[in-house]
């Protein structure tokens, strides 16, 4: 930070520090389950002495619904539709993490163009979920306008869905082995408009309002810092470990579906405040950008779907005319096709972090284990020490800054 | 940095402590036993070249019939200097499903250490707050086990032979 904002220390101005006595009783408070500052259902009992968080504690699972469980027993393409519902501010990215680790299980290649389709899918899922937690970010601290700017432009990403697979929230988009459906020239028109308009535009406003905005930063700076190494400690991965100076990015470390061609930088923080976390999200919105327009402009040429009968559905007109269409489309629909037996770990840089699928595959038609690492569930137990000491209204902003999806966390 | 000089390492350090090294799609795999667990994370991370500091993941899983070592925990590990993963095994009996917790070496296993107790009923001894954390407290059954089916039991319609597991 320079010098031209010195963020207010919010502990003197309002005479927090008197030390936490063990024998004063202190008010108990419930936030949540159904808080609509906690975006999402889970539970906070904080111990307060008066405005001061004393400690906290968390009840989660209200939404948990045994993933793990139901995918014991479907095939594999009908677990696609279950991470849709895990994250669901970016449900691509889990779609595309599951299409890849069955692929990486099969031995299957997928061609470039449908490698660069899926690029430019997961990227528009990142910025709608950073779109989301900023703004929300911006909400919780008092500024409702920035919401309403950026969820202009999250209603075009979910138009570009719609075009892409049909559906908005829950999307369920492309197919193990490939995409369903190749990019439409009105899915690349609304994308152009997007990318090269409207986006930049609204961020750039957004940005102005925000970021050297005297009244956000001191709700922001400083509050709820965290060290490089805590957050290692604790398991953060994603936008949160970055503010606090680890520049740790799946699509950089292990690269999966082409990262490796394309140019963006890993913007990170230095003290992993709440300030921090804001500012990698924006920067990586416009990093997210960069990679889209490299991907359109070098969009290759070829099918959008890896040659694999056993896996992929046959076109829908061959599957009347010609009896292997038939036999395939008949197996794959049933799930009557058996997968080879393996044990996989792959992750993908979801909107929050290292989104791992562990599979485990005895030979069967459906996984034998299937255990998702979920990055919201393993960094939200750090909460409570984050929000040690610091008001209530800063611990709301925190929670927000974290992105902690209620979907995510009890999967 | 490669797999081979991971294994040789730990061979000369752990022994016969360490066995059942593979490599699926690259990702060196072992097993140890939980004696040995707490100590060979703490080796890992501490270790002045492998630097294995970050847990990716922590599960379980259950394999009925696997006579002795029913259940399973299993440790993702991940060297963020080196860019290297390391899957690490543990298994035990159904009679014993006892394990050091692994809290004091990496902080993130707390939760995931409960979510594991969770569903599948393995005990990680010493650890702070070892209750349920999905499920309902009240739950009286590990959801996870292999036992447990995901259809009604009662239900004639479902049979497994058409419909799979």
């Amino acid at each position: 930070m320079e010098n031209v904002i010195i963020p207010k220390n919010t502990t003197d101005a309002l005479a927090f520090n008197r030390p936490i006595v063990e024998d004063v009783e202190y008010t108990t408070l419930n936030l949540g389950p159904t808080h609509p500052a906690t975006h999402g259902i889970f539970q906070n009992i904080l111990k307060m002495d008066g405005e001061k968080i004393v400690s906290g504690e968390q009840t989660i699972g209200y939404i948990h619904r045994a993933f793990e469980k139901i995918a014991e027993r479907r095939p594999f393409y009908q677990i696609t539709t279950l991470t849709d519902r895990m994250n669901y501010c970016s449900s691509p990215i889990n779609n595309m993490g599951w299409h890849m680790t069955v692929e990486k299980l099969l031995g299957v290649t997928v061609p470039k163009r449908a490698q660069y389709i899926r690029v430019i899918m997961m990227e528009l899922a990142r910025i709608a979920d950073h779109l989301i937690c900023n703004s929300i970010l911006g909400v919780d601290t008092g500024a409702y306008s920035g919401f309403l700017y950026l969820f202009q432009e999250r209603e075009k990403i979910y138009e570009i869905y719609e075009e892409m697979c049909g559906a908005r929230l829950t999307t369920n988009m492309g197919r193990i082995g490939g995409m369903e459906r190749d990019l439409s020239p009105t899915a690349i028109k609304k994308i152009k408009d997007l990318i090269y308009n409207d986006l930049p535009k609204t961020l750039a406003e957004f940005e102005k309002l925000f970021n050297r905005n005297r009244i956000f930063i001191d709700r922001v700076v400083n509050v709820g810092p965290i060290t490089g190494e805590r957050a290692l400690e604790y398991g953060f991965t994603g936008p949160n470990l970055r503010a606090a100076g680890i520049d740790y990015d799946v699509r950089v470390m292990e690269p999966y579906s082409s990262y490796e061609d394309f140019e963006f930088d890993i913007p990170i923080g230095h003290n992993g405040d709440t300030y921090d976390r804001f500012m990698v999200r924006n920067q990586e919105m416009w990093e997210s950008m960069k990679i889209i327009k490299q991907a359109l402009e070098n969009l290759p040429e070829g099918p959008y779907y890896a040659n694999e009968d056993h896996y992929y559905l046959p076109p829908k007109q061959d599957v009347y005319k010609n009896m292997e269409a038939l036999i395939y489309h008949f197996k794959i629909v049933m799930g009557e096709i058996d997968a080879p037996a393996g044990e996989v770990y792959h992750a993908v840089e979801g909107g929050n972090g290292e989104l791992g699928f562990y599979l485990v595959s005895d030979g069967g038609r459906a996984p034998y284990r299937l255990h998702f690492r979920r990055p919201s569930f393993i960094y939200y137990q750090a909460y409570p020490e984050m929000c040690k000491g610091v008001a209530i209204s800063d611990a709301i902003a925190i929670m927000s800054s974290l992105n902690v999806i209620a979907g995510e966390l009890d999967a | 940095m490669t797999n081979q000089q991971i294994a040789e390492d730990l061979l000369v350090k752990y022994g016969e402590n360490v066995n059942s090294f593979e490599e699926p799609w690259g990702l060196l795999t072992f097993t140890t036993n939980r004696q040995n667990i707490i100590s060979l994370l703490e080796y890992l991370k501490k270790h002045e070249t492998f630097r294995f500091n970050f847990l990716t993941d922590l599960t379980g899983i259950h394999l009925p019939d696997n006579e002795g070592a029913e259940f399973g925990v299993i440790y993702h590990l991940h060297s963020l200097e080196n860019n290297v993963r390391v899957r690490i095994k543990v298994f035990l009996s159904q009679d014993d499903l006892h394990i050091p917790t692994a809290i004091p070496v990496h902080a993130s296993a707390n939760w995931m250490e409960r979510e594991t107790y969770d569903f599948f009923g393995i005990i990680f001894d010493s650890h702070p707050k070892l209750i349920r954390i999905l499920n309902i407290e009240e739950m009286d059954y590990f959801p996870m086990r292999k036992e447990y089916p995901l259809e009604d039991a009662t239900r004639q319609d479902k049979v497994d032979a058409l419909f799979g597991r």
